[in-house]
C-alpha cells in the first residue's frame, strides 16, 4: 500500500491561502518516502521466496504518478483505487476501501505499508485495514529475518528497545524508515512502463482526441502490458455511507493558521554585559545558581 | 442519543511498570468527565497489574476495570485489541484515551477501526464542548486539537456522530497531576477468555534497554537545532549544558543531521518537556518544536534570524551568533559563580 503526499516538508508562502488554510493544489506531490521502504521490502522478500510484488494506492487520477514509480523500482502489478466519491475520507474511510480493493485483487501472503504518512502522521491506515481484513499486524517492522512455513520472523521497534516476533501469513506489517534502503529507478524499467497508464489517464486522452475511444484504448494499453488497472466504487461493489466524508467519522471542525502569541520577549544584546544582567536574573528567580 | 459520558483510558504497563503516559491521561481524562459529569475508568490490562490498579486512583480513576492473566504479561496487538473491542462495544464509553506510543499507536487504530469510532492522533489538547456543527447541536463533544500539514496550522477534529471518540496523545503533552486525596476507586475484575486467534502472533523475544536519558524531569535544558550547521558546533551546546548543569536536548532536525540523538529530542514527535529553563540554540522554532517546550518556566532563544518563529514563545532572545554568544554566556556564568 502505497500513498501519494504533498511536500509538507516545502511549504511555502504560496501553498497558505490567506484564510490559514492549505491550498493542496500548490503543494508538489511525491511518493510517501516510507511506503517506498515498504516496496522495497516487499521486493526483497520476493527475491528470496519468490512471488509477486503488487502496489496498490487510493488517491485521485494523478496518484498514478506514483504507481507509475512503483513499476519502475520493480513492483509486477500496480492499482489505482480511485473515485470522487473518496474524497475526503479520514483513516476509517480510507482503510474500508483499501480493505475492499485488497480483498478484491486477493491472493496475498504479506501486505507492506509505511508506518505513516508525512500529511498525517497517524499511521492509523496500516493496522485499520488489518483489523477489517482480520489479519494480524506487526507495525514498526524494522527488518524482515526470515519467512519460512507459512510464517514471518520480523524485528519491530517497541518503546525502549525491540522484539522479535513471529506471525502466521497473511499478515500486514507498518515499516519503519530505516528498514531498508529503497533502491534506485531500473534505467530498463523506466523505459518500459513510462507510457503506464490508468483507466483515468486514459479517459483523458479520448477526451483530448476524438479518434481514440477508451474501451479499444484500454484494451490496447492492457494488451502491452502498460494497464494500470483501476478500480473505483462501482468495481468494489462498496456502501457509498462508508466512503469518503460520508463515511469518515472524524469531520474538521475548525483549522487556524499558527499564529504566534506575539514576541513580548525581552530582547537581551549579545554583549558579554547584558547577558551577564540575564544571568543576575536567573540567579535571583532561583532558576540558576 | 443519551450518553453515560464515561471516559476510558487505557493504561499502558511495560514489564509491569505503568507508563507515565497513562497517568498524564488520567489527569486529563478527569477533566473532559467533570466537564461532561461522567465517571473516569481506567483499562488495565497485563499480568500481576493490581498495584497499577490501585495507583490510578491517585489521578482520578472512579473505577479502574483489571483484567489480569499471565497470557497478558506482555502487549500483544491482537489479545489486547480483542479485549478492548469487546468492552467498548458493550459499555460504549464516550471517550477513550490512549497514549501515542508505539503500543498506543498499535492498539487504538484496531480497536478505532472494530468499532467504527473517530481516532484522532496526537492531540496537543482535548477540551469538552457543545458544538454547532452543519446546524445540528452536539451537547460535550469532544475537541481534538492537533498541529496538521507540518504543523503550519492547528487543526480541530470532532466526531460528532459516533457514539465513541478515541484519540491518543504523547508523553509529556498533559500535565501530571496526582490527586492530594486519592479517589475512592473500585477495582472490577473481568476475566480473561483466551482465543485460538489470539496465537497467530507470537513474541519471541524482548529486548529493552531503559534510557539514561530523562529530559523529563530536568530543571533546565540547553537544546540545539540545525541553525547550529554543524556537529563542533553543536558541542558548544553540550558544553554550555554542561557547566550550568543542564541536560542536552535537539530539535528534530539536529537528531536527522546526526548532531544528537533520538533519545534527546525534544518536539511533537519527540519528548514534552516543562523545565525551569529551556535554552534553544539554533532552533527556528518550527510548531512541532514549540509543541514539545512553550510550557517551559523560562526560554532563552538564541538565533541569528531575528524573524525565527522561536523568539514569538521565548521571554529572553538573543540575536547573534551562537558560536560567540554561548562562549560568552559559559565564560559570564562561570565568572559569576567565582
Amino acid at each position: 500500500m502505497v500513498k501519494q503526499v504533498p511536500d509538507t516538508a516545502n511549504i511555502s508562502g504560496k501553498v497558505m491561502k490567506d484564510d490559514g488554510t492549505v491550498n493542496r493544489a500548490k503543494l508538489p506531490a511525491i511518493f510517501n518516502h516510507e511506503d517506498k521502504v515498504a516496496l522495497e521490502l516487499a521486493l526483497q522478500v520476493k527475491e528470496r521466496y519468490g512471488g509477486k510484488v503488487t502496489a496498490v494506492t487510493m488517491g485521485p487520477p494523478r496518484a498514478s504518478d506514483i504507481l507509475r514509480e512503483c513499476l519502475y523500482l520493480g513492483a509486477d502489478e500496480a492499482y489505482l483505487i480511485s473515485d470522487r466519491k473518496f474524497a475526503g475520507a479520514d483513516t476509517l474511510a480510507t482503510s474500508y476501501v483499501l480493505c475492499e480493493a485488497i480483498k478484491k485483487i486477493g491472493g496475498y501472503d504479506f501486505i507492506f505499508a509505511g508506518r505513516q504518512a508525512i500529511d498525517g502522521d497517524t499511521a492509523q491506515v496500516g493496522p485499520q485495514t488489518a483489523e477489517k481484513l482480520n489479519v494480524p499486524q506487526i507495525t514498526y517492522t524494522e527488518e524482515i529475518i526470515e519467512v519460512e512455513d507459512n510464517h514471518v520472523r520480523a524485528r519491530k521497534k517497541i518503546d525502549g528497545g525491540y522484539e522479535i516476533v513471529e506471525s502466521k501469513l497473511p499478515v500486514l506489517l507498518t515499516v519503519l524508515k530505516d528498514a531498508v534502503q529503497p533502491r534506485p529507478f531500473s534505467a530498463k524499467r523506466v523505459m518500459a512502463y513510462k507510457g503506464a497508464k490508468s483507466l483515468m489517464d486514459l479517459e483523458k486522452l479520448a477526451e483530448e482526441n476524438s479518434l481514440l475511444y477508451i474501451d479499444k484504448l484500454t484494451h490496447e494499453y492492457e494488451e502491452r502490458g502498460l494497464f494500470i488497472k483501476t478500480l473505483t466504487m462501482d468495481d468494489l461493489k462498496l456502501d457509498e455511507e462508508r466512503c469518503g466524508v460520508k463515511g469518515s467519522p472524524t469531520k474538521v471542525y475548525k483549522i487556524e493558521s499558527v499564529v504566534l502569541a506575539g514576541g513580548s520577549h525581552s530582547k537581551v544584546a549579545p554583549t558579554k554585559e547584558a547577558i551577564g544582567e540575564l544571568i543576575d536574573q536567573l540567579m535571583s528567580d532561583h532558576i540558576f545558581g | 442519543m443519551n450518553f453515560k459520558n464515561e471516559v476510558w483510558v487505557f493504561i499502558e504497563q511495560r514489564e509491569g511498570k505503568p507508563a507515565d503516559v497513562s497517568f498524564e491521561l488520567l489527569c486529563k481524562g478527569q477533566k473532559l468527565a467533570d466537564a461532561m459529569k461522567g465517571k473516569l475508568k481506567a483499562i488495565v490490562i497485563g499480568s500481576g497489574v493490581d498495584n497499577i490498579a490501585e495507583q490510578t486512583f491517585n489521578y482520578g480513576a472512579d473505577e479502574a476495570i483489571v483484567i489480569d492473566d499471565p497470557s497478558l504479561k506482555h502487549y500483544e496487538t491482537l489479545r489486547y485489541s480483542r479485549i478492548l473491542n469487546d468492552f467498548v462495544e458493550k459499555h460504549v464509553p464516550r471517550i477513550v484515551l490512549f497514549g501515542a506510543t508505539v503500543i498506543g499507536r498499535d492498539l487504538a487504530p484496531r480497536v478505532a477501526s472494530h468499532t467504527k469510532s473517530g481516532l484522532t492522533a496526537d492531540c496537543t489538547d482535548l477540551q469538552i464542548s457543545d458544538v454547532t456543527y452543519l446546524k445540528q447541536n452536539h451537547p460535550d463533544l469532544l475537541l481534538q486539537i492537533r498541529p496538521a500539514f507540518g504543523g503550519n496550522i492547528i487543526a480541530t477534529i470532532i466526531t460528532p456522530d459516533v457514539p465513541t471518540q478515541m484519540a491518543t496523545v504523547r508523553e509529556g503533552v498533559m500535565e501530571l497531576q496526582p490527586l492530594e486525596t486519592p479517589k475512592e476507586g473500585k477495582i472490577t475484575k473481568i476475566e480473561y477468555k483466551p482465543n485460538a486467534l489470539d496465537e497467530l502472533v507470537k513474541i519471541i523475544e524482548q529486548h529493552r534497554e531503559s534510557s539514561k536519558v530523562n529530559l523529563k524531569a530536568a530543571p533546565v535544558i540547553v537544546a540545539g537545532g540545525y541553525g547550529l550547521g554543524t556537529k563542533e558546533n553543536f558541542r558548544l551546546v553540550e558544553e554550555l549544558a554542561h557547566t550550568i548543569g543542564a541536560e542536552v536536548a535537539g530539535s528534530r532536525a539536529a537528531v536527522d543531521a546526526g548532531f544528537v540523538t533520538p533519545d534527546r529530542q525534544v518536539g511533537q514527535t519527540g519528548v514534552t518537556v516543562r523545565p525551569k529553563l529551556y535554552i534553544a540554540v539554533g532552533i527556528s522554532g518550527a510548531i512541532q518544536h514549540r509543541a514539545g517546550m512553550q510550557e517551559s518556566n523560562k526560554i532563552i532563544a538564541i538565533n541569528n534570524d531575528p524573524e525565527a518563529p522561536i523568539f514569538e514563545v521565548a521571554h529572553y532572545g538573543i540575536v547573534g551568533d551562537a558560536t560567540e554568544v554561548i562562549p560568552a554566556f559559559i565564560e559570564v556564568y562561570k565568572h559569576k559563580l567565582k
